[in-house]
């Protein structure tokens, strides 16, 4: 019988969450890590129990933890990133140029066939890339150093590079974001970009419709239907059916489209999954009533799934690398928030529990169905 | 030959894998705060970027060091190290700021 294995990422430490295929009943390990910061841990597509993990802090930097063996044990590995050549500069807050400095790695995304492959999004914005099992990371400085690169300004969590895509159809293609500098995509393997945000339409900035400077939160993917992307933007919900050429707006009947978090269904590629949050200034739900929204129409027409979920006086947020699909047949939907519970739903979003309601704030969720 | 006394907070000695509050650095190289450094990180690779910034070499804005109750933070990398720090008659202290909250 297939198990699930959540890889959970906090403020204070990693925990991972185990379960069988009924996904009732479930087992926490953890603090890994404990005091520092886990924006996110992911396991490698190509073998489940290779783990790569994220653990910074602010009075120590970053570090990169692996593990062989499912997250029982883990190993320090290179926790040097360096900015090929002489970085230069992007837009500070106030608009004047500012250096490139590393901060800490945001994303990290396993490569679909090579457990000793993976990439890491960084803020400072940049992409790095390790093919000896984190032994050595390097950067691919044509992102950073396209055309655009220099106007890139930072939202208020830093100029983060937080979402990575690679599509199994599409070898050479890389998705990535960025807040605030908007989506890219490289289709020769990261050696060249090209922004990818027409149609998208910020308020915020002076040119709502500009090249770059969109606050892009997170974007999913279904696999069986690479083409198509579903992001979710500072406001707004977005989707993509060109690989994002071009979007168009799907907010529909959401009560707001503001949010962090979006995902999609395992086995239906125009199911998806919001959790509105009720504004930008104020990241929590609307009315104390914590709810996923569903689209089963690829957007517009949305239902509030609230079963099992706090519908008083919830005043959580649930952040943009918080969310997570398995792929069982019935597909579980999981969630974290920054109040440290972990919702899961066993069936696609028709009832939630929590499986545990304690962590520190979550940061993250990632998934693994294991055989 | 000397062997120098580093006392690590808690979370470094963890990432380390250091049992006790301090390690024990066999100097070939006159002590200074570099010299030391650099012989912490050689003996234990996971601490390095943590104490000193991979790219600037600079101390990390939230650590800092002491020795025989000085604050010595701002001393020379290249300067020589108080002769009963050098001699591991008193520990070199690299000490986290507090955290409230």
């Amino acid at each position: 019988m297939s198990s699930i294995r959540l890889l959970v990422g906090t403020r204070k430490g990693a925990f991972v969450l185990t379960s069988d295929g009924k996904r009732k009943n479930w087992k926490i390990a953890g603090p890994h890590f404990a005091g520092w910061e886990l924006y996110h841990l992911k396991g490698s597509p190509a073998d489940p129990n290779r783990l790569y993990a994220s653990q910074s802090s602010g009075w120590f930097g970053q570090q990169i933890q692996r593990s062989d063996d499912g997250g029982a044990t883990w190993t320090p590995v290179d926790n040097k990133f360096a900015y090929d050549g002489t970085p230069g500069t992007h837009q500070w807050y106030d608009g004047t140029a500012h250096p490139w400095e590393f901060k800490r790695v945001w994303h990290l995304e396993p490569s679909l066939t090579d457990p000793d492959t993976c990439f890491a999004g960084v803020e400072d914005a940049a992409m790095f890339k390790t093919t000896d099992g984190g032994k050595s990371w390097h950067e691919l400085p044509g992102l950073r150093t396209s055309a655009t690169g220099p106007a890139w300004q930072p939202g208020a969590g830093g100029l983060c590079l937080h979402t990575i895509l690679l599509d199994r159809a599409h070898p050479e293609r890389i998705v990535i974001a960025i807040s605030a500098a908007g989506a890219f995509r490289s289709d020769d393997a990261g050696a060249t970009w090209k922004p990818i945000n027409k149609g998208l339409y910020s308020k915020y900035i002076p040119n709502p419709t500009a090249e770059v400077g969109h606050c892009v939160h997170h974007i999913a993917m279904n696999p069986a239907k690479p083409n198509t992307l579903f992001m979710q933007k500072h406001w707004d919900v977005m989707r993509s059916d060109d690989a994002g050429d071009q979007w168009t707006k799907i907010s529909g009947n959401l009560p707001t489209d503001f949010g962090f978090a979006i995902d999609v269904h395992t086995h239906q590629p125009e199911t998806v999954y919001v959790v509105p949050i009720k504004s930008d200034s104020e990241h929590f739900p609307l009315d104390g009533k914590l709810q996923v929204f569903r689209s089963k129409t690829g957007g517009n027409e949305w239902e509030p799934l609230t079963r099992g979920l706090p519908q008083n006086d919830c005043y959580v947020n649930v952040l943009r690398d918080a969310m997570a699909v398995d792929t069982l047949e019935d597909c579980g939907v999981y969630f974290g928030t920054t109040g440290g519970q972990v919702y899961a739903s066993p069936d696609g979003g028709e009832s939630w529990s929590a499986i545990t309601h304690d962590l520190p704030a979550v940061l993250s969720v990632e998934a693994q169905t294991l055989p | 030959m000397s062997a120098v006394r580093v006392e690590l907070p808690q979370h470094l000695r963890k990432l380390a894998g250091i049992a006790g509050h301090e390690v024990v650095l066999d100097m070939t190289a006159p002590a200074t705060l570099g010299a030391v450094l650099d012989a912490l990180e050689a003996a234990y690779p996971a601490l390095r970027g943590t104490i000193r910034d991979y790219t600037t070499q600079q101390r990390r804005a939230f650590l800092r060091f002491f020795a025989c109750e000085e604050d010595i933070s701002l001393l020379a990398l290249d300067a020589p190290l108080p002769e009963v720090v050098a001699n591991g008659s008193e520990p070199l202290l690299i000490i986290a700021g507090v955290a409230g909250g």
